[in-house]
């Protein structure tokens, strides 16, 4: 910037600097008039589905009043039809225990993994490394014909505990590969520091990386936990009776009876299923997010 | 503990080569570096069953499989592969799958980059709560979700043909009329992938330096100059890597074509995944379905090692 530039431009500074304010108000309203037209068309599903759930069958039946919105007032009918008439705890129960042992599953091997592959190093490590990460890149939908083939042999097929056998294929490559870099960012000093003073690999993972790390194990198990209470592909192919059935499936398939739909009971299961993952997003989406954008951010 | 000494022992070789350690030190060291590394092999041992016994294993005997006739009883080569590109149905899948696959990606990826924007040029207060609130799709489990989606679309009740033809307009055929319900699950991909787009592109914008952006400011750049020679340069590779990924997870979509249309009107809106699954699981022809998940993989092949080289790269600079 040269300084003749510089004096030309201060001598219009103050003119500038007012016209420059009213451009960023302008700016600012386009960008609330977009962000509320982008909001809209997300949370119109959403929104819809709350009406639909909230209103009585006759009025979901009824076609001349406007949809978007509750006429009759609101009723919790719904809701007690599914809970009381339907299978719909059992799939809610079914859910609980696979995604909470996945879960748990995913959590001991990843760490151990990462802890592993982030600081100690052996032979092929680095190799192991890539090949995690091309994991996560496989598709369920790959896999789910051969792995349908393999299930069957081990008996597992129609029975929920075959999900917890095949979900960590889901979860545990990418919860390995956040954690790599959560370990690898902690300091080599602090380690050191642990091992002068005598303690094993075991007691330095549990004492300084898992505490030190912990941002990134949220993340990691909310990421475990999403994936393994929305998974659709494997339980819609290995699971076919109601008592073994799991949420998503549960709720598309064995809720629909006949050719009559109850939409309002339909849309008021797929809310209470939505709703665990929409609370923990609601709490922890912060550590989700860093977790997740954490190569994005770096740098 | 008995291994303190030697626990430290390499580190100070590494640190000092030019010391000569006495023969027991380094046959201390020895002795170490290999336990360090079967612990580290033996802490790594459950993830690499996980992955060689149900990613890697099934892999391959779902290559063996394709290669096998309806009741795995013989060996038939290619026969299922030639058998599905003769067909006409299996072309209008790979069509499909490539529309609905690039043409999600592409809007996933422009919506996400709008709002990105727009949210970064609110006030830091008010961000997170839009963030939050723009992220809803995306938290909503995509099977429920297109349940939803399902509802809006029914074709006696149809909430957006209310709005439709209480504004005037014809009522659309959404999911009953092939072309129409082509769109309606791209539409639906859209709504449900954008946000993914929205927070990754949020923290890379972050990431530039504001450095840049006052320096362009003092050189009378405007905002559309500042977008195309600070950001997009700057946000190169997240946003590759992010079309890449995000296209490989559209590209093996199930969720939604299976729920709001199983593949019809006519076939009409068949991807590999939908397809694979009625040939496999609903016709009980195993060998058939996993050939059609096959020709997924040399798309979903080249765009991983695109993805492995964008990721070193970012590392590269990180680092």
């Amino acid at each position: 910037m040269s300084t003749a530039a510089l004096t030309a431009r201060a001598s219009q500074g103050f003119n500038l600097g007012a016209s420059l304010r009213r451009n960023r108000r302008w700016a600012l309203i386009t960008s609330y008039i977009f962000l509320i037209v982008f909001a809209i068309f997300f949370l119109i599903p959403p929104y819809y589905m709350v009406v639909t759930a909230l209103k009585s069958d006759a009025e979901v039946a009824r076609m001349a009043t406007n949809p978007w919105i509750i006429a009759d007032g609101i009723t919790f009918d719904q809701f007690k039809i599914l809970l009381t008439q339907t299978d719909f705890l059992i799939f809610f129960k079914n859910t609980v225990i696979v995604t909470l042992c996945t879960v748990a599953i995913t959590m001991v091997v990843s760490v151990f993994a990462a802890f592993s592959l982030g600081r100690m190093r052996f032979w092929g490590s680095s190799i192991l490394a890539t090949g995690i990460f091309l994991t996560y890149l496989v598709p369920d939908t790959l896999l789910f014909i051969p792995l349908f083939q393999i299930v069957k042999w081990l008996g597992l097929l129609n029975s929920y505990w075959g999900m917890v056998l095949v979900y960590p294929t889901l979860t545990v490559p990418f919860c390995t590969w956040i954690m790599i870099g959560y370990f690898q960012s902690i300091p080599k000093e602090l380690d050191e520091a642990a091992l002068i003073d005598g303690a094993g690999h075991l007691q330095m993972l549990t004492k300084i990386f898992i505490p030190v790390a912990l941002p990134g194990i949220i993340a990691a198990m909310i990421f475990a936990f999403t994936v393994s209470w929305a998974a659709f592909v494997y339980p819609m192919t290995f699971l076919y009776s109601a008592d073994q059935q799991v949420l998503t499936v549960g709720t598309v398939t064995s809720l629909i009876r006949g050719d009559v739909y109850k939409w309002g009971m339909l849309m008021a299961g797929a809310l209470v299923a939505a709703a665990p993952p929409l609370v923990i997003y609601a709490f922890l989406m912060d550590y989700y997010i860093a977790g997740l954008t954490a190569g994005a951010t770096k740098g | 503990m008995a291994d303190t000494v030697q626990t430290w022992s390499p580190d100070l070789q590494g640190s000092l080569p030019g010391i000569s350690a006495s023969a027991s030190a380094r046959r201390g060291l020895r002795l170490f570096m290999r336990r360090r590394s079967s612990i580290a092999f033996l802490m790594c041992l459950p993830l690499i069953v996980i992955i060689a016994g149900l990613v890697l294993y099934p892999a391959c005997y779902s290559i063996y499989l394709s290669m096998l006739n309806k009741a795995q009883t013989r060996f038939i080569g290619l026969d299922n592969f030639t058998f599905l590109l003769s067909r006409d149905v299996f072309r209008q899948v790979v069509e499909q799958t490539a529309i609905f696959a690039l043409s999600a990606v592409f809007f996933k990826a422009l919506i996400g980059l709008i709002t990105a924007h727009l949210i970064n040029n609110l006030p830091a207060k008010g961000q997170r709560k839009w963030r939050g609130m723009l992220l809803v799709p995306w938290v909503i489990p995509l099977a429920l979700s297109s349940l939803g989606w399902w509802w809006l679309f029914d074709p006696t009740h149809s909430a957006l043909n209310y709005v439709l033809s209480s504004l005037g307009f014809d009522e659309i055929p959404w999911l009953s009329s092939p072309y129409w319900a082509r769109f309606s699950v791209i539409l639906v991909n859209v709504w449900y992938g954008a946000p993914f787009f929205l927070i990754m592109y949020l923290a890379a914008l972050k990431s530039v330096p504001e450095q840049l952006y006052e320096a362009a400011a003092i050189d009378g750049a405007n905002a559309w100059q500042k977008f195309i020679h600070i950001t997009l340069p700057m946000m190169r590779n997240i946003i590759a890597i992010t079309v890449l990924f995000s296209l490989i997870v559209t590209f093996a979509n199930f969720d939604i074509v299976q729920i709001m249309t199983a593949g019809g009107p006519r076939n009409m809106t068949h991807v590999f995944a939908t397809y694979a699954f009625m040939l496999g699981i609903r016709s009980g022809d195993l060998p058939l379905g996993a050939a059609t998940s096959l020709f997924m993989f040399p798309i979903l092949a080249i765009a991983a090692i695109f993805i492995l080289r964008g990721v070193r790269k970012r590392g590269r600079e990180i680092g």
